[in-house]
């Protein structure tokens, strides 16, 4: 009699057959899509206005400093006083107006100049009018004291030192950069997995005390297979809606970008810009990131992030388990709620600070061997080169405590039916092991 | 008589509280045995140690000749007092669900409720959630539910809470039918008329000790005082009470009646017989009504709670 199959397909079929599971499966990926369209559509509309902004250089000496870029128009007046120039430019509604003075020396235009405008400008146009300027002045200088701005240009030497391991592994400081967001990205989808689901294995876990149906289950089941049986059952309604939010992700864009003509792609950070910008070889960064990228251990990563994935998710879920187990209602569960999630956050901190600095250091193998931790710890330190060994162990001890810590919910689990109503205590929770 | 399920000084406690202390129980094949006690005597822990949700600390249970093991849950029927079923779940799906958990395969599950439930007339509630039940409605299920894998053992914790009058009655009927089909049935309840009516035998438990246990008629025969309702027709009233004072225990006793008879109980010695009595009463006056009071369950349930 295998009661685990079955108590797997009810808590599966229960799960996606709700009514509130349904409605966030296709409502999520339409409020994503939704958001990024309306953002990629403001974007577009700020863009598309060219702003003016006119210029008085009675210094003579920036005349054709400013170029004119996509979204800003530079218009120079000339023979006019101040004060016309000020109305003018209010006048026109022109975004602003910078005054460039005479002065007797260039040193002097450093606290003259002035831009005025309606609101207070914005810090990115502001950023390149300061930029055109320091530049110009700066040449200036260099000319007053007889140097050639073109030979300093040339004798600047770009460093650039390459990293190689003992074993004569080529490394990069990109390198690095990579496997952290490679150990930020697996820490980070866990921990959203482990919030998102956590909570449902919970409530499923309580459903029997709820319902009051709990006596007549654990008389027909150990509670060990029907707890098991809620994880993974659930761990699979999970998987099912993240893999439906993929697909609908994908097709909702596609519409979007078909019928509205709008590019949600195109919505660009400033880091991106400003790479585009400097023109620093955008294509020379992507063919590093692809050398890179081969050069980790691709397989064993992939295989190592589905156990540590799937190992940790598990120990997170049957923590989650034996706090269900321990209350009667959802409303007794908030005290346990901070101590599951703090191992977590701390993983991803030790990850941050200690992985990177120091990837072989006793601090980062310690925690890349805790079970609580190690699914994002060792997740980092993989890319660095960590034997086989350590790494097959670790997912061992993963699994192992998963076992256990269910076996702890299912203990639990069967003493706390016998006391309904009362709150359970940490204290309570150790002497109820002992029964 | 052979007997389906021995317990042996069974005793389990929860820290220093001592849930149950030594009980020692037969439950004979084919009987109705009730098991009674205040609230918090300890009967649902008993209960819960013969369907393996608690463990005893000492003691042993024998069902049908072996050891309690864990396989043995297919052999038991268990309705709890503490009952439901899952709210969002569908009638059919849910009963198909728990019979399986019982051990029934899927196609064997399908043909047997469909027979309970035509027997109940609950046939077109196959596709309703239960959220859309009413409770006595639920209950019906989950009696269903509870004997649907035709257990050897059949324990109903207050199986009638929850029951109009009607339904009550359909339940107990059933109940009944279950025990003559050879199934053996412990049934738990505060509620003694529904003892006298169904329990061949009875276990009294109070504070966590067994205070009585035996076959009902038996107990009641150890129990009855040798007292009579008795009703005389006299035209000398204050005479014959005085004489019946002198020479037993008397007790006023009120029954209907379409004479104007002088009423009381009267508790004779242990040597005299009814015969003895009422050869004494007819010389008195007319008789007009003589009965031998036989203790209730009731009566039983108070009297040895409250000594104890």
């Amino acid at each position: 009699m295998n009661h685990l199959p079955l108590i797997l397909k009810r808590e599966y079929l229960n799960k996606i057959r709700n009514k509130s599971f349904i409605i966030m499966t296709f409502l999520s990926p339409l409020l994503l899509v939704g958001i990024f369209t309306l953002v990629a559509y403001l974007s577009n509309i700020n863009n598309d206005s060219v702003r003016t902004i006119t210029i008085l250089d009675e210094s003579r000496l920036f005349v054709d400093q400013f170029e004119d870029t996509g979204s800003i128009h530079y218009k120079p007046l000339n023979d006019i006083t101040l004060a016309e120039a000020k109305k003018l430019s209010e006048e026109s509604e022109y975004y602003g107006f910078l005054y460039i003075p005479k002065t007797q020396t260039i040193d002097e235009l450093a606290n003259k100049i002035t831009f005025y405008s309606e609101d207070s400008p914005s810090l990115t146009i502001m950023g390149d009018i300061q930029d055109a300027i320091e530049e110009k002045v700066n040449t200036e200088k260099l000319q007053e004291a007889g140097i050639d701005p073109k030979k300093i240009d040339q004798l600047r030497i770009n460093i650039n030192t390459n990293l190689e391991t003992y074993a004569g592994e080529e490394t990069s400081k990109l390198g690095s950069g990579l496997k952290l967001i490679f150990g930020g990205a697996a820490g980070y989808l866990l921990f959203m997995f482990i919030i998102i689901y956590g909570n449902m294995i919970m409530r499923s876990v309580i459903e029997e005390k709820t319902s009051r149906i709990i006596e007549v289950i654990i008389s027909s089941v150990k509670p060990i297979k029907l707890l098991l049986g809620k994880i993974f059952g659930t761990t699979l309604a999970g998987i099912t809606q993240f893999v439906a939010w993929l697909i609908l992700i994908g097709v909702f864009g596609l519409v979007v970008t078909s019928v509205l003509g709008i590019d949600p792609s195109t919505v660009q950070t400033p880091q991106q810009q400003m790479m585009e910008a400097n023109g620093s070889g955008v294509e020379q960064i992507a063919a590093e990131v692809i050398r890179e990228v081969t050069s980790l251990p691709i397989t064993n990563l992939i295989i190592m992030f589905i156990l540590f994935f799937i190992g940790g998710y598990l120990l997170y879920a049957s923590l989650y388990a034996a706090v269900g187990a321990a209350v009667d209602s959802e409303t007794d569960t908030q005290q346990f709620m901070m101590p599951i999630l703090l191992p977590l956050i701390l993983a991803v901190y030790v990850g941050f600070f200690t992985v990177i600095d120091n990837p072989h250091g006793t601090v980062s193998q310690v925690f890349s061997f805790i079970p609580f931790t190690s699914p994002v710890v060792m997740l980092m330190r993989i890319p660095f080169g960590v034997p086989i060994w350590q790494q097959i162990v670790s997912v061992i001890i993963l699994f192992a405590t998963f076992m256990g810590m269910v076996w702890f919910a299912a203990k639990i689990y069967r003493v706390g039916i016998l006391m309904y109503g009362k709150k359970p205590s940490y204290k309570e929770l150790v002497k109820w092991l002992k029964y | 008589m052979e007997k389906l399920l021995v317990a042996h000084n069974v005793s389990k406690s929860f820290g220093k509280h001592t849930a149950i202390n030594n009980i020692s129980v037969e439950v004979p094949k084919g009987s109705v045995f009730g098991l009674l006690g205040p609230n918090g005597a300890g009967k649902t822990t008993f209960i819960r140690v013969i369907n393996q949700i608690t463990m005893p600390d000492t003691g042993t249970v024998i069902l049908d000749g072996e050891p309690l093991q864990p396989h043995h849950i297919q052999y038991i029927g268990y309705l709890p007092e503490e009952r439901g079923l899952y709210k969002s779940m569908k009638v059919g799906e849910q009963a198909l669900y728990l019979a399986q958990l019982k051990g029934l395969s899927k196609t064997e599950a399908k043909e047997r409720l469909k027979y309970w439930f035509n027997r109940l007339e609950i046939g077109d509630w196959w596709n309703k959630k239960i959220q859309e039940l009413s409770k006595g409605m639920a209950q019906k299920i989950q009696f269903v539910v509870t004997v649907l894998h035709q257990p050897k053992l059949l324990i109903f914790d207050e199986p009638f809470s929850g029951f109009d009058p009607i339904n009550a009655n359909l339940i107990k009927d059933e109940i009944l039918k279950l025990r003559d089909d050879g199934a053996t049935i412990i049934f738990s309840t505060h509620r003694m008329e529904s003892v006298e009516e169904m329990c061949d035998h009875i276990a009294l438990i109070n504070k966590g000790n067994k205070i009585l246990d035996g076959k009902l008629i038996d107990i009641k025969r150890k129990y009855k005082s040798n007292t009579y309702e008795v009703g005389i027709q006299t035209a000398y009233p204050d005479v014959v009470t005085a004489d019946l004072k002198q020479k037993f225990k008397l007790f006023p006793a009120t029954f209907k009646s379409i004479n104007n008879e002088l009423q009381y109980k009267i508790q004779i010695p242990e040597t005299h017989t009814a015969n003895d009595l009422i050869t004494y009463l007819i010389g008195k006056g007319e008789l007009t009504h003589f009965v031998e009071v036989i203790p209730t369950a009731n009566d039983i349930f108070i009297e040895t709670v409250r000594n104890n």
